[in-house]
């Protein structure tokens, strides 16, 4: 267990819950959240991690499930897992103080509660007092400026974006504006002997030999895939939400997700279709061993609210994924009709 | 008349009591109604429209509104509603954050009688409702025609049953009034001005667009079907009975949009797109072209979905009032223009007929009398210059020509929209 889930553990069992039982987190009314999150008994709370996280900004992200008792969670081979009705996701952003020296501690900024109600998923975030011990609810987002002394030793600062209620719908709006869970799949969880070790302690059911099971690698470890599955991991964590046939983005026809194989599809040689100003007055997403002339590059490289991508929860460039995608987009074949 | 907006204080006060500022702005709302004042922030009326329950109005009062970030609405069947689209303003000029100024999935949508202005992206986007309602709504970029406005001013998307009527948009850099891949369209009333494309239809089933006003865009409304999208090959298109004049600013589109390839100076365009009557319409003053008819084949981009038809088809153009000088065509389409007026006449004048088509027909079809372009009774400018087959592309056995017999045809008129 790493140290900020410890620390959320520790807020979330330190009182009683004031508007249910142990595990659960509604008041009563169908998606209603409790005010604070002081309150709630996380025991049995599992901690887990993905391969490549969603970029957040730099955050650091602490995960854990809940399953209620005597449950479990049911395969699936792309999807996220089928979780039982009662379930929570709990997910802690916070800034280390030092990306150098974790041992310097973080500051907390908010954890965000995914819950399984009877009619379906709901979301909410809590933002953490300045001594971050308590969170209060925020259904109306927020804004929290941070520093922190980044990776190359320089001191970086972000006006750090919570997430409205609406905006928790448009990211994990994944099918069909049905919220659903983005990480808790296979191909996220089978990292080391993570996964295996969920199916050992029963939490997750149904799960196929294990020689089966998908994998998307680290994308910033070169030694853990090749280019193309480090780089399609990426698309698949930070787009493929919306960019696929289901998603908030299926009217752009460019499908992300790591199901998708139609190269014109994927971007190559694809005209935009409702890009704007943000074609950056580039002819296609993807153009084969151009990387700067891709839309897609440029829009992943921008910090401009009608450009950038993906358009919400990223203030900052992530330098290391453009790098990579540039990579990417370098090596891919062919080229474009002028 | 009074705007409430903060000012200095003793000012601010003495307007409270002259009863401005304490206007209710669900005053006059029938039914449940959350009111938004004047002042408030984003994240204030984004709690309103996240607090706002089905059949539930959200008030939006009389003043302007500085929003930083974007709005969103889920919840369905809520109207939101101003005092005015010359006095209710939420103005998105000083926004950080969010690709739209509002956006809406949810269901029976109503939103009226207000204004969005200079979002950096799009104005107000609609994704997958069923029920959509704009009336009287202003989307504009204050400071005119500018490739940095932001893309669409009132963008319903996979969208049924949407009206828009009465609603004024000025300056979007791709296009003011934009319909993409729905079903069930009324677009009528609408002041579209200084965009690139005034009204576009796209990848769309069965709209109706009349008796709108399009003047000063790049060009005044287009009928446009694109490929590698999940809606294609949209059909039953109505235009008629708009006016339709003087769309000749500079495309201030950027490149890589397909509007970009619209040649500055276009009344009414269709691309690729199957049964469109147009009709009835005032179609004047445009340097390029009155009225054009293209498939997909001339922007030059590979075509690899199997599914698109680049070819347009049933497309009959009658009883319009054409008008105006065309002999100042541009872009890559102008070219073609130029180059097929040069062959037909090389002594000049270029001067392009009211009517284009780029004459590429589908190698693959067997064209029947169902999937002709009929060109009937109009009234042209000029009665030698009232129609031309540029025989795209230039330097193969076809050549261009102005004989319009070809397409002395009608077809049965369409059946009109109703919801």
């Amino acid at each position: 267990v790493k140290y900020a889930v410890a620390a959320v553990l520790a807020t979330l069992t330190s009182g009683v819950c004031a508007c249910g039982d142990n595990l659960s987190v509604t008041c009563g009314v169908e998606g209603a959240m409790c005010a604070r999150l002081s309150s709630w008994n996380l025991d049995g709370a599992i901690p887990y991690d993905v391969n490549t996280p969603l970029f957040s900004d730099y955050t650091t992200k602490d995960r854990a499930i809940v399953l209620p008792e005597g449950t479990s969670a049911t395969w699936a081979d792309v999807d996220a897992f089928d979780l039982p009705v009662g379930s929570i996701l709990v997910k802690t952003f916070g800034y280390l103080r030092d990306r150098r020296d974790p041992s310097q501690g973080e500051r907390l900024l908010e954890t965000r509660l995914l819950v399984h109600g009877s009619a379906g998923w709901h979301g909410a975030s809590y933002v953490y007092d300045a001594d971050g011990r308590d969170a209060e609810l925020a259904v109306a987002g927020a804004t929290i400026p941070a520093t922190w002394i980044h990776d190359d030793g320089s001191v970086r600062t972000n006006d750090y974006l919570v997430p409205n209620a609406n905006q928790c719908k448009s990211c994990h709006a994944e099918h069909d504006e049905m919220s659903t869970p983005l990480g808790i799949k296979a191909r996220h969880l089978n990292d080391g002997d993570q996964l295996q070790q969920l199916v050992d302690l029963g939490a997750v059911t149904g799960a196929p030999p294990r020689a089966s099971w998908p994998h998307i690698p680290n994308a910033f470890d070169p030694n853990a895939g090749t280019l193309d599955e480090r780089a399609r991991g990426w698309l698949d964590i930070n787009c493929g939400h919306c960019h696929n046939p289901g998603g908030l983005a299926r009217t752009t026809g460019l499908y992300l997700d790591i199901t998708e194989t139609d190269p014109t599809r994927l971007g190559a040689c694809k005209p935009p279709v409702a890009t704007g100003p943000a074609s950056a007055g580039l002819q296609y997403d993807l153009v084969p061993g151009d990387p700067d002339s891709s839309i897609l590059v440029v829009r992943i490289s921008s910090t401009l609210p009608a450009v950038k991508m993906p358009q919400l929860g990223r203030n900052l460039v992530q330098d290391e994924a453009v790098a990579l995608i540039r990579e990417w987009v370098t090596a891919m074949p062919g080229s474009c009709a002028k | 008349m009074a705007i409430c907006r903060p000012m200095h204080r003793l000012l601010w006060i003495s307007i409270v009591l002259a009863g401005c500022s304490s206007d209710d702005p669900c005053k006059g709302v029938s039914g449940k109604c959350i009111g938004v004042a004047a002042g408030a922030s984003a994240q204030e009326a984004q709690k309103a429209l996240i607090d706002v329950q089905p059949g539930q109005t959200v008030a939006f009062g009389e003043g302007t509104f500085d929003f930083r970030t974007d709005l969103s609405l889920t919840v369905d069947d809520v109207t939101i509603v101003g005092a005015g689209m010359a006095k209710t303003i939420l103005s998105f000029k000083n926004q950080t954050d969010g690709a739209q100024g509002l956006l809406v999935m949810a269901n029976g949508f109503s939103i009226r009688d207000l204004a969005i202005e200079d979002t950096p992206g799009d104005a107000l986007k609609v994704l997958g409702a069923d029920g959509v309602t704009m009336e009287r709504v202003r989307a504009e970029w204050t400071r005119g025609p500018d490739s940095n406005n932001g893309g669409y001013g009132l963008y319903p998307v996979q969208c049924h049953n949407v009206v828009l009527d009465g609603n004024v948009v000025k300056g979007a850099s791709d296009s003011g009034v934009y319909i993409g891949q729905s079903d069930m369209i009324l677009v009528t009333n609408n002041d579209v001005e200084l965009n690139v494309a005034g009204i576009e239809i796209e990848n769309s089933m069965h709209a109706d667009v009349h008796d709108n006003k399009a003047t000063q865009n790049t060009g005044g409304i287009l009928v446009f079907n694109l490929p590698n999208l999940q809606v294609e090959n949209g059909a039953g298109t109505r235009v008629f009975a708009n006016d339709v004049f003087d769309n000749n600013t500079v495309n201030f589109a950027p490149s890589g949009n397909i509007v970009g390839l619209v040649p500055t100076g276009t009344g009414i365009a269709v691309l690729a797109a199957h049964q469109v009557e147009i009709f009835g319409n005032m179609v004047h003053d445009h340097k390029s072209v009155n009225i054009g008819v293209i498939s997909y084949v001339p922007t030059g981009i590979a075509v690899t979905d199997t599914s698109y038809d680049q070819y347009p088809t049933a497309i009959y153009i009658h009883d319009n009032d054409l008008a105006g000088t065309s002999d100042a065509p541009t872009g890559m389409l102008g070219a073609a223009l130029i180059s097929a007026l040069g062959e037909l006449y090389p002594a000049g004048p270029f001067i392009v007929p009211d009517i284009a088509w780029d004459g590429v027909l589908d190698p693959a079809r067997v064209y029947t009398a169902d999937d002709k372009i009929c060109i009937q009774n109009n009234t042209y400018a000029d009665p030698t210059r009232e129609f031309i087959d540029l025989a795209w592309p230039l330097g193969d056995a076809t050549k261009p020509t102005v004989d319009m017999a070809p397409h002395d045809c009608s077809h049965p008129p369409l059946p009109g929209v109703t919801l």
